[in-house]
């Protein structure tokens, strides 16, 4: 990388952008934070490496980055869900005192269109814009300000179209997009489809569309390179394919863009695609300045791909006793303006749609679409969230159908290792979902008693309810999904360790986005390497290969893998030269407490002394077991692993408001095993309360394409009087064979069943069908008026 | 913005508006700060108020409530001004968040004149008198007279919000507001109710179902006559679901993105029905 | 240009020169002081991730006009904790109650709870959620910074 002009408010952590750069304090200073005294390694309660720099504002986000002369980029948007470009007059803009650039669609210097699955979105606008909020022009400037006024000052000329904001209509309508309104149709059919049930229940269901809403902006800063290259210091989620789609759109090879992860707010699937890394990148080379991007808050809305709202119809058949016979559901999501990642969202919407239960039959007709609303992709859960919401919605009514407790329906139903998806797919690993329903379920709940402290109320502060208007319901949900990528994506990490002098260095490019991979990273290479102290290495493309995305639940097997394997063939190699010094087996000896020590007891050396000088090392690239593609059918082996979570919920509802109070949270959930006990509470606990969201008050309003709430005044998330304390009944570790240390991913399962089990509980305490999510205030209301009416 | 003056007291803060009367007042920033950050406002001169102490205090006079137009949330809360307004307390502290509601003011609130503006309900069932400075001197108003329009008020070139007179009446006060979660809220319906005994009167107004801040003016005669004054006996459930409906009537709530018109006109008539219940009802004081 | 005007921030006197008059607090901590704890997440007021203490009152720096700070007292993040290495008892037990994931609205977070514990050194539950609950985070959940907090109290008041 280049030697250097980045400056952050102070070199700390191991993921933060100038670390490596700034080298005078950050030997220091990152020492200090990096060093854990003592060994702890895996299964530990370990902290954070980052954890003190981020409680002092001393770690670099990547809105904390500046450089010398640098300038600030800002990006004009399309106000039309749907318009022509007739033409663009940036004179005035460019007039303006301060602006350096102001650039277009034809200054994209490479290929116009970017994408995960598909090359379908342009960086800038090319004569068309298709959603609210797509990028039209850039402009750079000397100040913030001036750079949005600048942006106000360009004219261009849209010729309005009608736009389509009806996915239910997108497939039959006109194309708004040369690649069709169908992102992807999948359908699977699945035993004996003439089958069908004693009892059938029939449901509509709806899911609104929710942002990721994390709390670091999208942001980053981009320096021109002398070798006609460019240096990106950016928060994503996958250092890699940025790369790749930035190098394509920029036309310069992948060598030349170096981006180096800076520190990152949060992304739950929001920072999977693009959003300002080829802008950035434009103006930098397009001014030979340093160039600044800081979207605020509302252009975030903007900014990023959302989750997919949906809807969906379902059939669920059972025999008398509850035993599931055939499950039918149509699923639509809407995918937006462009595909993103629509094409695996749908496919795990599908995959999933009958949830973890044994079903001989399924017919699931799963279509994402595309719209002219704000494109859709990525969010924690990956449309099993959508999906578990209508399946466990339905599993209540057929309880309530066949007269039978919920719960025992589920354990009656749940899938096993050994049975079947309606994939097709034999289950290999471990999945202990009956066990998980019944540590849920079976733990006591809490005795709580009705409270008149405002702060316990639905309606919190704002005075509306007393104890005496309230009804309590309680809700239970199981949802599941799978672990890492799908469907024959060759699927990897790599990482890189170095063990010298006795310190062990990790190199990976694994995103560290809060989920804490770097503890884990750090416990990882203790535990194999048998030291103390573990410098990480920045994530960055130059030094290291691909880790794939932080996202899937998939970096604590895959990057967790890489490291171990790296730590591993290190160890061999020390091992073995120490063996042959001392003319004993390697098999006798093991690395412990910095030392080499034969399990004889005879001989020890310090490792630091026998890695004096030279050092190890060894570079892996680690790889999951190959999936194939579902076939037309949607039959196939298209998935590595899966884990399940189930929640409890107890809530009060103050009927004639409409306004809730979740009183209590139990959840269990199907771990593997625990790497960090903390660290997987946090997950826990942060992957119930977006659920809860979901379920109450988390809904992007749209308006003929425009979003109504882009703004945290308008799109609420919960707050510490919204979200209970959460109650982990227990996790269940039955190691999973194929993982690293036997540990599948936990942060996208408490996501999932959270909804539908604040869903339910709502249900259960006013007796409403309740078939959409997030409740609104108005559907509890006045469903209820019309009941009574 | 070509300059910002800090008044340090009334005068210094009449003489910057005097000075120069297109002149933005900016007190907590609270909703002004949105604006600017945001580029949607680009105000030339800037006059900030937040630290002038005359406009910081309160005090009783002939029985009124006198609340100086830079008195924050947090200060409604806390300070025995609770005692004295308890509606205006309730109100304040369903405001934003803690530092929300040490910036933001009374003043302010008036200033902006939204709809949803939480303390405006509890003003305007105070008989709320609008005090305000300018070229032309000292001018008095009621709330209707004040607030116009959505975000419209009746100030001139150069004036000054400073204080707001209250009644002080014998009787009960309450403040109920819905939002879209349990804290931190932006008012979706809102109500200010005050019962008084020694008139004999129950005034109800309310917030965020109107263009501006309705009297229930119908339904507050009515309910008076049904009230049994002399007993101080509870409403029966009768009476006040019927006053409920009636509260509703005053509303012209719209469907927006935070809710719509039939929810808004719907929950209006619950919290009235539920706040006339509080009011007479024999147990402690509501908690703010 | 405007005239500049100085701020004293952490006990420093720093004059800010050349600067849009329109610009916030946080703008100016962050972009022209180097004070980048101070965080941006919403400037709206609506997550407290900037908040900072002027003349000891817990206020969202987004919100504050900053030439009009001229002349109070203003403390960040940067100020709270007892030197580089030393950490305040609140920031000791975020870091120890693991509630720091992403860490954006941790700097927030711990002004904030700087302010309840000096207002209310035995905070109930209740009054914890109500006196953060304009502080968002979207990682954690709230659970282990509630822990933080209760844990803090606890070693605040054992401490002599």
């Amino acid at each position: 990388m280049t030697s250097g002009p980045v400056v952050t408010a102070e070199p700390v952590m191991t993921t933060a952008a100038a670390n490596t750069a700034a080298a005078g304090s950050a030997g220091a200073a990152g020492a200090d934070t990096i060093v854990d005294a003592g060994t702890r390694g895996v299964g530990a309660d370990v902290g954070r490496p980052d954890g003190v720099p981020k409680v002092q504002g001393r770690f670099a986000f990547s809105s904390d980055l500046w450089a010398d002369d640098f300038l600030w980029g800002h990006t004009l948007r399309s106000p039309h869900a749907s318009a022509n470009i007739r033409g663009i007059d940036i004179g005035p803009a460019l007039a303006t005192a301060g602006v350096h650039a102001v650039l277009l669609a034809d200054d994209v210097p490479g290929c116009i269109t970017y994408g995960l699955e598909h090359g379908d979105q342009p960086a800038l606008a090319n004569g068309q814009v298709r959603y609210v909020g797509e990028p039209v022009a850039l402009v750079a400037a000397d100040h913030p300000d001036v750079a949005r006024r600048a942006a106000e000052a360009i004219v261009v000329d849209y010729e309005v179209t009608d736009p389509l904001i009806d996915a239910e209509a997108a497939p039959d309508a006109a194309p708004i997009h040369p690649d069709g309104n169908v992102i992807r149709e999948l359908i699977i059919r699945h035993g004996d489809l003439d089958s069908s049930g004693e009892v059938t229940v029939e449901g509509i269901y709806e899911v609104g569309m929710q942002d990721q809403a994390f709390m670091g902006p999208e942001s980053g800063l981009a320096l021109p390179d002398e070798d006609g290259g460019v240096e990106l210091f950016v928060s994503t989620q996958w250092l890699h394919v940025d790369r790749e789609q930035v190098a394509a759109c920029l036309g310069i090879d992948e060598e030349k863009v170096r981006i180096t992860l800076a520190g990152v707010g949060g992304a739950f699937g929001a920072r999977e695609d693009l959003s300002l890394q080829v802008h950035l990148c434009m103006l930098a080379l397009h001014t030979g300045k340093p160039v600044k991007m800081v979207y605020s808050r509302d252009e975030s809305f903007y900014g990023h791909v959302h989750r997919h709202p949906a809807k969906m119809w379902y059939r669920h058949h059972a025999d008398r006793d509850g035993r599931l016979v055939k499950v039918e559901a149509r699923i639509v999501l809407d995918g937006g303006a462009y595909a993103s990642s629509s094409g695996a969202v749908i496919a795990n919407a599908s995959c999933f749609a009958a949830g973890p239960y044994k079903v001989p039959a399924a017919h699931i007709v799963g279509l994402a679409v595309r719209t002219n609303n704000p494109p859709c992709g990525a969010m924690r859960g990956f449309g099993a969230v959508q999906t578990c919401f209508a399946h466990e919605s339905q599993m209540d009514k057929l309880a309530a159908a066949l007269g039978m407790d919920p719960v025992e329906l589920r354990l009656i139903n749940a899938l096993d290792s050994g049975d079947r998806l309606i994939t097709g797919q034999v289950i290999t690993g471990t999945f202990p979902v009956a066990e998980v329903i019944r540590q849920c379920a079976g733990a006591p709940v809490p005795d709580i008693p009705p409270s008149d402290d405002r702060r316990d109320l639905p309606g919190g502060s704002g005075r509306t309810t007393n104890a005496a208007d309230t009804v309590r319901g309680t809700g239970f949900a199981v949802g599941f999904k799978n672990l890492m990528f799908s469907e024959g994506y060759d699927d990897y990490s790599s990482a890189a360790c170095r063990v010298a002098d006795g310190v062990a260095t990790v190199t990976c490019a694994c995103a560290e986005v809060g989920q804490g991979f770097v503890t884990l990273a750090q416990q990882i290479a203790r535990t194999e390497l048998g030291v103390d102290e573990v410098i990480l290495a920045p994530a960055q493309t130059a030094t290291i290969g691909s880790a794939g995305s932080s996202s899937a639940s998939r970096q604590t097997w895959m990057s967790g893998g890489a490291v171990q394997a790296a730590c591993r063939a290190v160890r061999v190699q020390i091992l073995a030269d120490v063996a042959a010094d001392w003319g004993v087996s390697p098999d006798g000896l093991v690395l412990r407490d910095g030392l080499v020590v034969s399990l004889d007891g005879q001989q020890e050396a310090l490792l630091a002394q026998i890695t004096a000088g030279t050092g190890y090392e060894a570079d892996v690239e680690y790889h999951h077991a190959p999936t194939e593609a579902l076939d037309e059918n949607g039959q196939g082996n298209a998935h590595v692993s899966f884990a399940c979570a189930a929640h409890r919920v107890v809530a009060d509802v103050d009927p004639d408001l409409g306004l809730v109070r979740i009183r209590d949270i139990t959840t269990a959930q199907d771990v593997g095993r625990i790497l960090n006990p903390t660290q997987a509470v946090g997950q826990i606990e942060g992957g119930t309360a977006q659920g809860v969201g979901l379920a109450l008050m988390e809904e992007i309003v749209l308006d003929n394409g425009i979003v109504r709430n882009a703004s945290f005044t308008d799109y609420v998330i919960p707050t510490t009087l919204d979200m209970p304390d959460v109650t982990i009944a227990a996790w269940v570790e039955e190691p999973e064979p194929n993982a690293p240390y036997g540990a599948k991913g936990i942060g996208e399962p408490p996501t999932i069943s959270s909804s539908a089990a604040v869903a339910a509980a709502v249900r259960a305490a006013t007796g409403l069908p309740l078939p959409r999510i997030p409740i609104r205030p108005a559907d509890i209301a006045l469903a209820r008026n019309e009941v009574q009416q | 913005m070509s300059d910002v003056v800090v008044a340090r007291s009334l005068d210094e803060a009449r003489e910057a508006l005097a000075h120069q009367p297109d002149a933005t007042v900016l007190a907590g920033g609270t909703d002004l700060m949105v604006e600017i950050n945001r580029g949607l406002r680009r105000p030339r001169h800037v006059v900030g108020v937040a630290q002038v102490p005359e406009l910081r205090r309160w005090h009783i006079a002939d029985n009124r409530v006198v609340v100086g137009a830079g008195v924050t949330y947090t200060e409604m809360m806390t300070t025995a001004l609770a005692d004295a307004a308890p509606a205006l307390a309730q109100a304040a502290r369903t405001v934003g968040s803690p530092p929300i509601r040490n910036a933001g003011t009374l003043g302010g609130n008036l200033g902006t004149a939204s709809p949803a503006g939480d303390t405006l309900p509890v003003l305007a069932a105070l008989n709320a008198e609008i005090v305000v400075t300018g070229p032309d001197g000292e001018r008095r108003m009621g709330l209707d007279d004040f607030v116009v329009g959505v975000k419209q008020t009746s100030l001139r070139p150069g004036e000054l919000i400073v204080a707001a007179e209250l009644d002080r009446p014998t009787g009960r006060q309450e403040f109920l507001k819905i939002g879209p979660r349990n804290a931190m809220v932006i008012s979706m319906a809102g109500l200010a109710l005050v019962a008084d005994h020694d008139a004999r009167t129950v005034r109800c107004a309310l917030g965020a179902v109107a263009a501006g801040i309705p009297r229930a003016r119908e339904a507050e005669a009515w309910v008076a006559e049904q009230i049994d004054w002399a007993s101080g006996a509870g409403v029966d459930d009768g009476v006040a679901d019927e006053f409920g409906q009636r509260v509703a009537a005053a509303s012209s709530p719209i469907d927006d993105h935070r809710s719509t018109a039939a929810y808004r006109r719907h929950a209006v008539a619950v919290l009235a029905t539920r706040a006339l219940k509080r009011a007479f009802s024999s147990g402690e004081a509501g908690d703010a | 240009m405007p005239d500049p005007y100085s701020l004293r921030v952490n006990g420093v006197d720093c004059e800010v020169a050349d600067s849009d008059l329109a610009e916030s607090l946080l703008f100016v901590l962050r972009e022209r002081l180097g004070l980048t704890g101070t965080k941006n997440a919403c400037t709206e007021g609506e997550c407290s991730s900037c908040a900072v203490l002027i003349d000891g009152v817990l206020t969202c720096s987004c919100l504050v006009l900053a030439a009009t700070a001229a002349g109070q007292e203003i403390t960040t993040v940067e100020g709270l904790g007892d030197g580089r290495d030393e950490l305040s008892v609140v920031q000791e037990a975020f870091v120890h109650e693991g509630a720091v994931q992403c860490g954006f609205c941790t700097p927030g977070l711990i002004v904030a709870v700087h302010d309840l514990l000096e207002a209310n050194p035995e905070p109930s539950d209740g009054d914890v959620r109500e006196a953060l609950s304009g502080n968002l985070c979207r990682c954690t959940g709230y659970g282990r910074i509630l822990a933080a907090v209760h844990s803090a109290a606890a070693t605040k008041r054992s401490q002599p």
